[in-house]
């Protein structure tokens, strides 16, 4: 049982800075993932905690203790990579025993250990196969076997399910978080799927280009986003964002539309809009002219434009409306506590 | 894949014929060295030869290993297989660790190393023997296996193969090792050897069969008798001048010398055409 | 390319290139510069003094006849081997390659004459032709051609054509079946759809998509006849008569070792080195051509 914490770490590689200062708390126990567009060096952080790639700036501490320069054994951590990366010339059982081997620890425990962890994951009558004669749900599992034999103090994950069919995701998936919750494990997670960090994160780090836009609870995130960047990233569809100018109380859109928001706003703005918060409603402000709708079951996306502004819209109604009633111009309001409001420049929210 | 286009039938039969007959060319060689190690000297040298074997096998192979003509056969065969196996495992065992430190290591000069041992896959043995044979010379290494094995492992074909096998080993892997606890040498003798296998054994297959059929280095650098390989050996079993030469023996001693090599290949047709492969790419 | 991950350390990836630097050191670039500093200056028939000629020896090699006549020698042989030996493999391969069953029993009975050395083939051949007990050429002789290739220029230079061609074979078989095989069946279906007989096939299908292999075997088999053949031609022919089979290689030994002039010795060995370097930088071009196939 461990807390971790990063103090605003850093990597560069020669003058290129690629991590521009993370910093975090993490409770012992906690779930937290890591989720951002590939390239924004999510997997690069997960790797410093490991010990593969050196920090450059800043602090790391396990329990207290700064391991930013250990080893990656010394720092009690174990790790289930994307590949797997399981030793295909060994079976499973030594796959799972190799760390414990070379710990040195005595066969009886070594055994026992992976006894234990195979039970968990129903790998008992795989013990003696290659990787190779495994399907890809099983690797997977005796990849986190490798990982719990080694009772370490954090496991970190490096987007373990991208190799997954869809459907063995989403069971993987639920696995996993059991397996976590089971154990008390402090876990870090890498992930760019969305839906994965908002199902699994106690509270996740929303990362873009080395910079933590946003560490907070899923809901937090996806209620009050920090940023522009974390406010699209999260959401499924992704929240229509609208230039405009504060009018106090109130957005004017470049069509000269206004509409209400909750918080006190003046001069250039981003409005951000979630596309399952707007309402039809017949006297409402928004006139999207719908081209295309998209039936999902529980809900239609409607997919068009305002009118007026040049650019992409789209609308999620709850249900299912067929595309000959709702194509054409449609009206849609808003709440104003539904809106989201962000600084032009800065991309910041705005909180007043 | 032709062969699905074409009509079975007479052109079938045609195919298999002209096969038979390139097999049989090939072979008759090989057969008729086979013939006359089995015959008597006599029956030799009273042109024509016969083209079936006679009852002299175990006479001329007994006469070959125990005597042979300048030394035993026998002698020569454990001379031929120290320096094949010499040459084999030296070979990958230098090139397995230099491979290991040039593509897992920075240190400085690698860059360096990296295009001298490229120099060397340019260049046979065969040009420069005579300084070569200089060096032999000076440190007392003529008539020695240490003056047949060097410098035949001194080439970069292996370290290049398994630099490229080791490129393709995913990184995750030696991360995962490293995670485990696993330093460099332990990672490279778990995980890297045991991986490589496949292509360690191939490598084998064709460095056994290069050493072995080495001539022209065991010839200048084996003066005594004793210490000659059977392949150059063959050539000094003939006399000089006009003598009759041993024919029986000296062809018995032939089969020997490629007994070896041959059921090599045979045996392990698929590591040595692998090896084959690799090692032209 | 460049690996990601990589391991610390300075003396341990040191002391792991070490053995192999050492024994490439002394065994291949010494002597290798030795061949080079020698070849600039001719030692007197004792080995006790040498001078400094600079490019004498080369400039005196290059207006030697026998010299000249050693690389028309080599060219003939290396060209000739080369064509024998492939034009027989590709014969055999596309025979196989008409096999839907049996082609791997016939690899496997064609393979094997690629593991006998090349000295031990010259033996082999040698005997066959040999002019007081060779069966072939008594039968040649009862068919009234009268074999003598200790003699005859022309006939010693067929005998070592054959014999080095005879192991490569397999060798060339191999890789002319493996091409053959690696071409789509479809692409040849297609053709034999359009009407294409076998020989228009081969021409314009098969030919033209088995050309890399063919280009890689042209010039490993020419290596091969530069450097691997010195076993055929010394237990055949010995370079003779009348120098008629001497080629480079061959040459490099006699001069050096049974002639003892080191310096020309020496410096033929660089010639030798340079045209190495040509055929390695050729294969070289030609694996960056086969990376778009």
């Amino acid at each position: 049982m461990a807390t971790l914490s990063l103090q605003d770490i850093h990597k560069s590689y020669g003058a290129t800075a690629v991590i521009h200062g993370v910093s975090i708390d993490v409770n012992d126990g906690e779930f937290i993932v890591i989720v951002g567009p590939s390239g924004c060096g999510k997997s690069t952080l997960l790797r410093m905690v490991a010990g593969l790639e050196t920090i450059t700036g800043g602090d790391l501490f396990v329990n207290d203790a700064r391991v930013n320069d250990d080893e990656p054994m010394a720092r009690n951590i174990a790790m289930v990579f994307q590949n797997y990366a399981l030793y295909p010339h060994m079976s499973v059982f030594d796959n799972m025993a190799y760390g414990l081997k070379i710990a040195k620890m005595p066969k009886a425990e070594i055994a026992e250990r992976v006894g234990k962890a195979s039970k968990m994951l129903q790998l008992e009558p795989y013990l003696q196969r290659k990787p190779r004669e495994l399907s890809g749900g099983q690797r997977q599992r005796v990849a986190m076997g490798r990982a719990i034999v080694r009772d370490p103090a954090v496991f970190l994950f490096d987007e373990p399910l991208s190799n997954l069919d869809a459907k063995l995701r989403v069971q993987m998936r639920l696995e996993i978080k059991t397996l976590q919750r089971e154990l008390g494990v402090t876990s870090l997670y890498v992930t760019h799927d969305q839906v994965e960090a908002m199902t699994l994160a106690d509270r996740m780090i929303v990362m873009n280009a080395g910079i933590a836009e946003q560490i907070g609870s899923p809901l937090e995130v996806y209620e009050t986003p920090a940023t522009l960047f974390a406010a699209q990233f999260i959401g499924s569809p992704s929240m229509n964002v609208l230039p405009g100018t504060g009018t106090g109380r109130g957005v004017q859109l470049a069509n000269g539309v206004t509409i209400e928001t909750a918080v006190l706003c003046n001069g250039p703005v981003m409005l951000g809009l979630r596309p399952e918060h707007l309402v039809a409603d017949k006297a409402g402000p928004l006139v999207v002219l719908v081209k295309m709708s998209e039936p999902l079951g529980a809900n239609t996306l409607l997919h068009g434009q305002i009118k007026g502004i040049d650019q992409d819209f789209v609308v999620s109604l709850p249900g299912v409306h067929r595309e000959a009633d709702i194509k054409g111009e449609r009206r849609f309001s808003i709440p104003a506590a539904a809106t989201h409001v962000f600084d032009a420049i800065s991309g910041k929210r705005i909180n007043a | 894949m032709a062969g699905m286009v074409e009509k079975r039938g007479f052109g079938h039969w045609l195919t298999h014929a002209g096969l038979i007959v390139g097999v049989l060319v090939i072979f008759f060689p090989i057969w008729l060295a086979f013939v006359a190690s089995t015959v008597t000297q006599a029956e030799i040298v009273q042109p024509p030869m016969p083209l079936l074997p006679g009852d002299q096998f175990f006479n001329n192979y007994r006469q070959a290993l125990v005597a042979g003509v300048n030394a035993p056969v026998a002698a020569m065969l454990m001379n031929s297989l120290i320096m094949a196996l010499g040459i084999a495992f030296g070979k990958i065992v230098i090139s397995l660790l230099s491979a290991f430190a040039i593509v897992y290591f920075r240190f400085p000069g690698r860059k360096l190393f990296f295009w001298l041992i490229f120099l060397t896959l340019m260049l046979p043995v065969e040009v420069r023997i005579v300084p070569t044979y200089e060096v032999i010379a000076g440190f007392g290494m003529l008539n020695s296996y240490s003056g047949l094995i060097f410098p035949l492992i001194a080439s970069a074909t292996a370290t290049f193969l398994f630099r490229q096998f080791f490129m393709t080993v995913p990184d995750e892997l030696t991360e995962a090792a490293r995670v485990d606890g696993a330093g460099p040498m332990r990672f490279f003798w778990d995980i890297l050897v045991p991986m490589s296998r496949t292509n360690i054994a191939a490598l084998f297959v064709i460095l056994f069969i290069y050493g072995w059929n080495q001539y022209l280095w065991p010839l200048l650098i084996t003066t005594d008798p004793s210490m000659n390989t059977i392949v150059m050996g063959i050539k000094q079993m003939f006399p000089s001048g006009d003598d009759l030469a041993d024919w029986p023996v000296i062809m018995a001693t032939s089969i020997l010398a490629m007994l070896p090599p041959v059921l090599v290949v045979i045996f392990m047709q698929k590591l040595f055409i692998r090896g084959l492969v690799d090692s032209e790419k | 390319m460049e690996k990601r991950v990589i391991f610390k350390g300075l003396w341990l990836p040191l002391l792991l290139v070490a053995p192999q630097m050492v024994i490439t050191a002394v065994f291949f670039f010494y002597p290798a510069g030795q061949a080079i500093w020698q070849s600039l200056f001719i030692a007197d028939p004792f080995g006790l003094k040498s001078q400094f000629v600079g490019l004498g020896n080369f400039e005196y090699l290059l207006a030697d006849p026998f010299y000249r006549a050693s690389f028309l020698t080599t060219a003939i042989f290396s060209i000739s081997v080369t064509l024998v030996s492939m034009g027989v493999a590709l014969y055999l391969a596309l025979l196989a390659d008409r096999l839907i069953k049996g082609s791997g029993t016939y690899r496997t009975l064609l393979i094997w004459p690629y593991a006998v050395a090349p000295a031990v083939a010259g033996v082999l051949w040698m005997f066959m032709f040999n002019t007081r007990v060779g069966v072939v050429a008594w039968y040649l002789g009862v068919l009234g051609y009268d074999w003598n290739h200790v003699l005859n220029e022309a006939e010693a230079m067929g005998l070592v054509v054959v014999a080095s061609s005879w192991g490569r074979i397999s060798y060339n078989f191999l890789f002319f079946l493996a091409g053959l095989q690696a071409i789509p069946r479809s692409v040849i279906e297609a053709a034999a759809i359009d009407g294409a007989h076998f020989w228009t096939r081969f021409r314009t299908i098969v030919w033209p998509l088995l050309s890399p292999v063919t280009f890689f075997l042209l010039v490993v088999n020419i290596v091969y006849a530069f450097f691997e053949t010195f076993g055929v031609i010394h237990t055949i022919t010995s370079g003779g008569p009348q120098q008629a089979t001497t080629i480079l290689v061959y040459k490099v030994y006699s001069d050096g070792f049974v002639g003892q002039d080191l310096g020309s010795s020496a410096a033929q060995s660089v010639i030798l080195l340079g045209l190495v370097g040509l055929l390695t930088i050729i294969q070289f071009k030609f694996i960056e051509r086969k990376v778009h196939y």
